[in-house]
């Protein structure tokens, strides 16, 4: 008797639950993070708690690793198998949202007004992605390190010149003491070329391609302050102040470890070095003549174009921007929260915290890779013409072929719609 | 006109349907696609119309030019010399770059160059990165094709004898095609690592230490062959299995004949064995050779083309280009130029492997 009662409860249960679920619509969601599990759990968590505030939408989650999300969205959506909300680095977003794939967000935008600029994908005055955090590249060193070789402490103020960059490698190498001088992490391919190295080019007067027109790259990344740029960059190679190619295990550990003495490297593997020294400095990018730089933008949440219900993609977006989870993200994988009320929040970008130093370099310094959809062709030329010219390519040749393969593209597509 | 294909063999079409089929819906149709498409402006994504562009793509390839300078010359007439004592020559960049009197050379960078006497001749192409790519896939299949085919040969003699214990370095040459070749990049580019790689430890162990270390996939001149050595070592053993399967349809009563007759063994391998693999052999070599030019994913694994285009080959770049530039119409082209050339040798590899009647 007892145990068949228990079955008709727990019969009537079930039946209330998937009921329940029934009459919310489901939303499907693609991320980028699979393989990070601190990652997943806060997506997760954010999900969880979403599908259980309200009563409308459910969201399912599907992760893919970092390094094929692009290739699935294009080949998804060439499929016409895009999913509802999907997470797109903030460079290519024009690419998606020119091509069709994205659709306008639909939040008010008094909701973002304190967000740090980099974080907001606009496109054709368009808001069409948020992200929930930035990230920031600073110049790694230990306060030991520039005691010992005698050099000033720079500041968001008064930043490096160019000649106390170079200066600092050359004592940096002269002491000795390191494999080489400068740790610039030529062994990450892809998109971390012109995000971490774009900066230099602008810092000297050039760019990827001229952002007045977006319709070449003539003068801007083939004229003598990108020439100059090249020859500085082909220098710290030729000089051996830093490796034109390098072991990704020395990229993950070297200066942890003290083979480097400089590392260029982003906030995200700020809590690892702050692990291994007590005396870590991050330090704002140096100026070569045009003010410092450092990319801005991330990874963002977006609504595809394919999706029946932005209005339900929109609302987990909007959702998903509350100061605790922006806290959250950064506690657990070390990123920049995008409001400064949630860095509040935070154990290492509160006022005073370990890393507080990036929100301000995010701020002070950061400039958005070009917002064009020809950037997804322009970085890849861009990442090409940089490892050829580390290796030992002729410059001038290098970025005058670079800006013709740029232009051509440009040309092919109707100048993307400018 | 009653031929194998059209007299009436119902068993023969079933079984041959689904894998025709098939074939047809997966390798014939996208081809035909790519011809289709190499004619057109294509892109992977883009809200704009595909155009029709004729032969632009093609011409954009395989557009070569030539262009003889004469030194530079100072006021007195002698030539300016670089520091290393070369005579110096005007830069070319102001010939091929918005220059109204050479507009076919317009965008065009220098392959190479050739001295004669003082003049110097640049032969120019209008896309430097293919001929590259084109150019290593050839050395590639060249080296390749010969040095696996036979290697793959000796193992095969080696592996086909009764011994005890045969059978484990059937297992041990054979193993290594059956791990993805991208896991076996991965593990190759441990091995070739220019600081604390296997190799480098491995040589500087072997010469006390007097051997420099060499970034053998960060050099130039080291990166292909070193692609080469792995990819070689990577596929041997499946041709020595079709070598080995060649060797034993060879009747053991030729052998005995050959012994009773007092062959040495070398006689034994040129006027039994060989002439028994004929066939064997021109399968092995057709297959290398094509799968030689499909070189793809090693390079993508371990060097993605470079340093300084040393390792591009040719479907990295139509893979690259169709989506790593979203240019499908590019990607197509340059699938149509492989495949024409891969026809081309395999009709050509045909005809020297005939029958000589």
């Amino acid at each position: 008797m007892t145990s068949l009662r228990l079955l008709a409860t727990s019969l009537a249960i079930t039946t209330a639950m998937s009921s329940a679920a029934m009459a919310q619509t489901t939303l499907t969601m693609w991320y980028h993070g699979a393989g990070n599990e601190v990652e997943s759990n806060i997506v997760n968590q954010i999900i969880s708690d979403f599908n259980a505030s309200q009563s409308d939408w459910a969201v399912e989650m599907q992760s893919f690793p970092q390094a094929a999300y692009n290739d699935s969205v294009v080949a998804g959506a060439l499929a016409g198998n895009l999913p509802d909300i999907l997470d797109v680095d903030g460079p290519v977003m024009p690419n998606w949202a020119w091509s069709g794939y994205m659709q306008p967000l639909q939040i008010d935008e008094a909701k973002i007004a304190n967000y740090l600029p980099g974080t907001k994908g606009v496109w054709n005055d368009q808001l069409y992605s948020i992200g929930l955090w930035d990230a920031a590249i600073s110049l790694v060193t230990r306060k030991s390190y520039l005691d010992e070789l005698g050099l000033r402490v720079p500041t968001l103020e008064q930043p490096w010149t160019g000649e106390e960059f170079m200066d600092a490698l050359a004592k940096a190498k002269a002491s000795g003491k390191f494999d080489y001088a400068l740790d610039l992490g030529t062994a990450w391919t892809g998109e971390w070329y012109p995000y971490a190295f774009s900066p230099f080019l602008q810092s000297f007067g050039g760019d990827i391609v001229d952002r007045s027109t977006y319709t070449t790259a003539e003068g801007v990344l083939n004229g003598d302050a990108a020439v100059e740029f090249g020859n500085w960059w082909q220098g710290l190679f030729n000089d051996g102040y830093a490796q034109a190619t390098q072991d990704p295990a020395d990229r993950d550990n070297g200066f942890n470890s003290g083979k480097y003495a400089f590392s260029w490297n982003g906030n995200w593997a700020a809590l690892g070095t702050l692990d291994a020294y007590d005396d870590v400095l991050f330090l704002p990018a140096p100026d070569f003549g045009n003010g410092p730089k450092i990319g801005a933008a991330s990874w963002q949440f977006g609504v595809s174009a394919a999706s029946e219900h932005p209005e339900g993609a929109s609302a987990f977006i909007e959702f998903a921007l509350q100061d605790k989870y922006l806290a959250e993200f950064s506690n657990g994988i070390g990123l920049i929260p995008a409001t400064a009320s949630a860095a509040a929040m935070t154990e290492n970008y509160k006022e005073g915290g370990p890393l507080a130093v990036f929100f301000e370099l995010s701020e002070a310094q950061a400039l958005v890779r070009p917002v064009t959809p020809g950037y997804v062709v322009a970085a890849k030329v861009f990442e090409k013409a940089l490892a050829d010219i580390a290796n030992g390519a002729d410059v001038q040749d290098t970025l005058d072929s670079a800006v013709d393969e740029i232009d051509a593209d440009i040309a092919k597509n109707d100048n993307y719609g400018f | 006109m009653a031929s194998k294909f059209t007299r009436s063999n119902s068993t023969g079409w079933m079984m041959a349907g689904p894998a025709a089929a098939l074939m047809a819906l997966f390798i014939v149709l996208p081809f035909i696609f790519a011809i289709g498409l190499s004619f057109t402006n294509q892109r992977l994504i883009s809200p704009n119309p595909t155009q029709f562009v004729g032969l632009s793509n093609y011409s954009q390839l395989l557009g070569v030019g030539l262009l003889t300078l004469e030194p530079e010359r100072d006021d007195a007439g002698a030539i300016v010399r670089e520091a290393d004592g070369s005579p110096a020559y005007p830069a070319l960049r102001g010939y091929t770059r918005n220059n109204e009197d050479y507009p076919q050379l317009d965008g065009m960078r220098e392959w190479f160059s050739v001295s004669l006497g003082d003049s110097r001749t640049y032969v120019l192409a209008r896309d430097v990165v293919f001929m590259k790519a084109v150019v290593n896939t050839v050395i590639f299949v060249l080296v390749v094709a010969p040095v696996q085919g036979g290697l793959a040969l000796v193992l095969a003699l080696l592996i086909n004898q009764r011994l005890r214990g045969i059978n484990v370095f059937r297992a041990i040459y054979f193993m290594p095609v059956v791990v993805s070749i991208v896991v076996v990049s991965l593990l190759w580019r441990f091995i070739y690592d220019g600081q604390s790689g296997l190799l480098n430890n491995l040589l500087g162990a072997l010469t006390f230490g007097a051997f420099p270390r060499i970034d053998w996939l960060g050099n130039p001149s080291t990166a292909l062959g070193a692609i080469i050595a792995m990819s070689i070592w990577q596929a041997v053993g499946f041709h020595m299995v079709i070598w080995l399967s060649g060797l034993q349809t060879i009747s053991p009563s030729l052998y005995e004949a050959a012994a009773i007759e007092g062959a040495s063994k070398w006689q034994t391998f040129r006027y039994v064995t060989w002439p028994g693999l004929r066939n064997t052999a021109v399968l092995v070599l057709i297959v290398i050779t094509m799968q030689a030019f499909a070189l793809f994913a090693q390079i993508d694994v371990m060097t993605s083309g470079g340093p300084l285009d040393s390792t591009q080959t040719i479907v990295f770049q139509a893979v690259e280009r169709g989506y790593g530039k979203q240019d499908i119409s590019g990607g197509s082209t340059i699938s149509v130029i492989l495949f024409v050339f891969v026809l081309a040798i395999s009709l050509l590899q045909r005809w020297l492997t005939r029958e000589k009647k």
